[in-house]
């Protein structure tokens, strides 16, 4: 017997539906709350690869080049990324570093990192990896806490404060950031949770 | 086509079904762990309001000396001023920086303001039946989780100044105490909308929908 249809669950309001499978390119949304249950976009997978590889890659050149130059008179200072999350790093405040450096570095790559680690099998037409599911549902979960944008919003907003005291000039690192933040929001626009669950799965 | 729109609606519960939280797969009530993706299913989460009340308190406890304490030190020649987070957004404003002014002020003072009362506001309306219309609640909701980890630019900010400002004596910025404790209440307070089970706020609105 050939299933015709699947269950899907909504995890905001608990309502159940059965969609039928052949609805390639529908998406559906909760009847009671609006919630986009799928996008049902398969194609979509290398596209979510292919961009998380692209931005590990520019975050490699975040980590490694200079990030921001401050120049007033003969004073010039520099500033990685690093020295960002450094600033904190004295007493009491080094939780406070710790969670930074989580934020804006570690678990932006890690995002990335699990989501090829997940998805690519796929697009090679291998059987998933080991522990695929988890590494997708930890992809996931970290999603508000990987806080890449809000930096570069912090970035701005410090430049403006700096504005008028010293000329300041951007590094490599700090355009790659920007793509970062960029592609990070133009990947979340065709994430579609259920055809990345579904597709997971039949891949077993 | 919409095919969701087209059901009836039947709540999981109803059904002796559990909806797993990460993926949507459905599972029978009182499994422990969902088959896909193996996260902790849970029909309704009992203690979530439980939770949502001490994220929120201690949200609070962090906020009031974030606001209270300098959350930069700036030294200019051996002379040093504070500023509080208020503070900041007085001078930015001095400065004619109007718009980035606007912004930090919404970051750091009416989403963190308006966050606490939104989530304790929902956390009230879902503890007993009401009459709201769940759609507003459930936007409420939403727009408090999506909007509540900006409040974060602050910390951001304070850090990259506290880098690229180190002229010994001339010019040092420094973090002041506020921007950990500022911090702290934006993390729990994100904590605070992630233990609240949206769930609820159906389960109140409709009481007979068991049947």
């Amino acid at each position: 017997m050939t299933q015709t249809s699947t269950t899907v669950g909504c995890p905001v309001c608990d309502a159940v539906y059965a969609l039928p499978l052949d609805m390639e390119g529908q998406s559906a949304q909760c009847g009671r709350c609006g919630f986009q249950l799928t996008a049902r976009r398969p194609a979509a997978i290398g596209q979510v690869v292919g961009l998380s590889i692209t931005m590990a890659a520019l975050m490699v050149i975040v980590i490694f080049t200079p990030f921001l130059t401050l120049r007033s008179g003969q004073f010039e200072a520099k500033a990685s990324v690093y020295d960002t999350i450094l600033g904190f790093s004295t007493g009491i405040m080094v939780p406070l570093a710790v969670a930074v450096f989580l934020f804006i570095l570690v678990l932006p790559i890690m995002r990335m990192v699990l989501l090829v680690y997940a998805l690519t099998p796929m697009l090679i037409g291998r059987r998933n990896f080991p522990q695929a599911a988890r590494a997708l549902r930890y992809a996931f979960t970290m999603r508000p806490w990987a806080m890449a944008e809000i930096f570069m919003v912090g970035v701005a907003v410090a430049l403006v404060k700096l504005a008028g005291l010293a000329t300041i000039s951007m590094g490599m690192a700090f355009w790659a950031f920007g793509a970062v933040v960029l592609i990070s929001a133009y990947q979340d626009t065709f994430m579609c949770r259920n055809t990345l669950w579904t597709m997971l799965d039949a891949n077993g | 086509m919409d095919h969701a729109r087209r059901q009836r609606i039947t709540t999981a519960y109803a059904r002796g079904q559990v909806v797993c939280r990460s993926c949507g797969q459905v599972a029978e009530l009182g499994q422990d762990r969902c088959n896909r993706c193996f996260a902790k299913l849970v029909s309704r989460d009992p203690q979530s309001l439980q939770k949502v009340w001490a994220w929120w308190i201690a949200g609070i406890i962090a906020y009031i000396p974030a606001n209270l304490y300098p959350m930069l030190l700036t030294t200019t020649f051996f002379h040093t001023s504070e500023s509080t987070i208020v503070g900041g957004v007085v001078e930015l404003l001095d400065h004619g920086a109007y718009g980035v002014g606007a912004i930090v002020f919404f970051a750091s003072v009416v989403i963190p303001v308006g966050k606490f009362i939104v989530i304790a506001w929902l956390a009230f309306m879902v503890s007993r039946p009401h009459k709201h219309d769940p759609h507003r609640l459930l936007l409420f909701y939403e727009v408090v989780e999506f909007i509540g980890r900006w409040s974060m630019i602050d910390v951001f900010v304070v850090a990259i100044l506290t880098a690229l400002v180190q002229f010994n004596v001339i010019a040092t910025i420094n973090p002041g105490i506020a921007a950990v404790c500022f911090a702290l209440s934006v993390i729990f307070t994100m904590l605070a909308a992630q233990s609240f089970d949206s769930r609820l706020i159906w389960d109140q609105t409709q009481p007979d929908a068991h049947d």
